[in-house]
């Protein structure tokens, strides 16, 4: 079991935090200039020389970049219609450029589209600076963008908090889930329960070694995501620790809870495996919470795991102090004293 | 007064009846067996006794404690062992003593005089895990566990089923023992050999108790006569006796057939039917009944 407790997050960290990203490298084009003109070269040498895109095809026709979509060689095509840099030139209005998109991901394509229509923005600028100089940026508004607590915008940053969350709610959950319906399995809680031990006295001594092992493998986590990732640790760790600690015991009570519950260990991974999916889907992980419907937001608010990223994130990646994450802090110290209540109250002698 | 008081205690899991208003009584100091075949309902009756469960309806006490509103009393008062093997498979022999005996707030020092006996045969295992001990020596082990406590009564459940012969007498012997420090012991077994070892047992069968005496009473309430039948052709002589009378009892025991009814039976009779069914060297000796033939009869007879 040791090895499985320390190995497995490592090599959780490093697979995770490399693969779950949105940031899209290589995005397969297909241009489709019709018009063979200055202004149509200048546009596909933009999308040449970003390092998003891959130029994949060229051709002349859309409906054969449509196949190329269909047969999934490209993930974009963009079609520049015949006579695009005479109407510039003439300055006509609603010049029009096709952007065909493969949304069989969903997330993938707005990603894909998103950074399409920027390259086609700042063309855009280009042009019409060119060609009406009284137009120049100059006179218009300029957008200066600063992205804070993450001025890169690196996807690892933001990740490395969240999937060691992640890391730890399975480890202690299951683990916690596993452990009073393996004595049952084995018969030992017989023994047990026929000993004057008090019901509060058997469900500590459950959820102390789970809680320490639960802490030493955050603190694990955030070593390997400081000289592996470089993650920012801006604000208090023991902060973390803190948050760290109340957190853990929702989640071993929770385990717990579930363990008492059933009679097989098979039993107890299905349903934990039931509250995983949802409240990892749910946390904010991979899709902000602020973008879920509001029947979901309201759910998320008995989601710990949704309160745990946040407050890590925020922590680390911000500094945000005490005073900062008191709401985050008096919701998980609720859901402890609930959980841990329903845990002893369900942990009966008697059968 | 009776030590342990057990009235019409019944409990059934749906609709299987597993416990009819099952009544008994236990003296102090006493080494009572409850004996009757699997599913005779003697595993439920002691997880009510030890307040692992609880009962449809009854009462039932030990010492002065009710065994529903007292519970928290009877567990530091009863040495349980459960019929499977429950202790820490895990942990060694030495550290699964320890651990019981810190749950039950003592120690292994505090009361070595009490499990000495069993603890020398277990020793040069201590280190060994418990998982790892023989059937002999995990029923061992379990046994110190249950007595590390110093527990008036001893409740016991099949410790011996699936233990070797020398273990199994080893450990009767250990019984014994316990029961002349003066702690009460109750004990299920399905073997009727071990029922002579009793002071008193009780015969189950389907939750409800046929009887409940000495083992030597039992033998002397058994009234028809018993042959001891020996043949060429076994599996036939069953057969045949089966049709001799109605309400009668035949089963193999060993190398031969015991055979009883309710109605009386003339020897000479019996060898003359028998001859004239095709068994010449046929044997007929009266014999002595054990618990086992008791047991049959009395199940026989409720039938």
């Amino acid at each position: 079991m040791l090895p499985v407790i320390f190995v497995m997050p490592i090599i959780q960290l490093i697979i995770l935090v490399n693969a779950a990203t949105f940031e899209m490298k290589n995005i397969k084009l297909c241009i489709v200039d019709q018009d063979l003109s200055t202004y149509s070269r200048n546009l596909s040498s933009k999308f040449e020389g970003s390092p998003y895109f891959v130029i994949e095809k060229r051709t002349f026709s859309a409906k054969e970049a449509i196949k190329y979509i269909d047969r999934g060689v490209i993930t974009a095509a963009i079609v520049i219609p015949k006579g695009f840099e005479k109407k510039i030139v003439r300055n006509e209005k609603n010049i029009k450029i096709q952007v065909l998109v493969d949304a069989i991901n969903g997330t993938n394509a707005g990603v894909s589209q998103a950074y399409i229509v920027s390259i086609l923005q700042d063309y855009n600028k280009q042009i019409l600076s060119k060609l009406l100089p009284a137009n120049s940026p100059g006179n218009g508004i300029e957008t200066s963008r600063r992205f804070w607590y993450n001025p890169e915008l690196n996807y690892k940053t933001f990740m490395v908090p969240g999937i060691l969350v992640l890391l730890i709610t399975i480890i202690s959950f299951i683990l916690s889930g596993m452990n009073i319906v393996r004595e049952k399995e084995m018969g030992t809680i017989e023994q047990i329960n026929v000993t004057p031990i008090k019901k509060y006295q058997f469900i500590a001594g459950k959820l102390i070694p789970f809680w320490i092992i639960g802490l030493f493998e955050l603190a694990f986590g955030l070593t390997i995501g400081k000289l592996l990732f470089d993650i920012p640790l801006v604000g208090n760790l023991g902060l973390v620790f803190g948050f760290a600690a109340i957190y853990l015991i929702v989640l071993l009570a929770l385990g717990l809870l579930v363990s008492t519950i059933v009679n097989t260990q098979q039993q107890a991974m299905f349903i934990s495996f039931f509250f995983m999916v949802v409240f990892i889907l749910m946390s904010g992980l991979f899709t902000g919470i602020e973008n879920m419907p509001e029947w979901a937001q309201i759910a998320d608010k008995v989601n710990p795991l949704a309160y745990f990223i946040e407050v890590m994130r925020m922590i680390l990646l911000k500094g945000s102090g005490i005073s900062d994450i008191l709401y985050q802090l008096f919701a998980i110290i609720i859901f402890a004293v609930i959980m841990i209540w329903l845990a002893v109250w369900r942990y009966k002698k008697i059968s | 007064m009776n030590f342990v008081e057990i009235n019409n205690i019944s409990k059934s899991y749906g609709s299987h009846k597993a416990l009819l208003e099952t009544s008994f009584s236990v003296k102090k100091g006493e080494l009572f067996g409850v004996i009757g075949p699997d599913g005779a309902g003697k595993t439920t009756l002691f997880r009510i006794l030890t307040t692992l469960l609880l009962a449809d309806s009854g009462s039932a006490r030990i010492s002065e404690y009710d065994i529903f509103k007292d519970y928290k009393k009877i567990r530091q008062i009863v040495g349980y062992m459960p019929g499977r093997f429950s202790l820490y498979q895990d942990l060694t022999v030495e550290e699964n003593l320890a651990f019981f005996a810190t749950i039950f707030g003592t120690t292994i020092k505090e009361n070595y005089e009490l499990i000495k006996d069993i603890y020398v045969q277990i020793e040069p295992f201590k280190d060994r895990q418990a998982g790892k001990l023989s059937g002999g020596m995990k029923q061992k082990l379990a046994l110190s566990c249950a007595l590390i406590h110093k527990p008036e009564i001893l409740i016991l459940d099949e410790p011996t089923t699936g233990v070797d012969a020398v273990s199994r007498k080893e450990f009767w012997d250990l019984l014994r023992k316990f029961k002349n420090m003066g702690i009460t012991i109750i004990v299920s077994t399905p073997y009727m050999d071990e029922a002579s070892l009793c002071d008193r047992v009780s015969l189950m069968q389907e939750g409800k108790i046929m009887q409940i005496n000495t083992p030597d009473n039992i033998i002397n309430n058994y009234k028809p006569i018993l042959f001891e039948i020996h043949s060429n052709n076994m599996h036939d002589l069953l057969i045949k006796l089966r049709k001799y009378h109605n309400n009668s009892n035949v089963f193999l025991f060993g190398q031969t057939v015991h055979y009883s009814s309710i109605n009386e039976i003339n020897k000479d009779d019996l060898k003359m039917y028998l001859k004239n069914n095709g068994h010449a060297n046929v044997e007929i000796n009266v014999c002595t009944p054990t618990i086992e033939d008791c047991f049959l009869w009395l199940m026989n007879q409720n039938n």
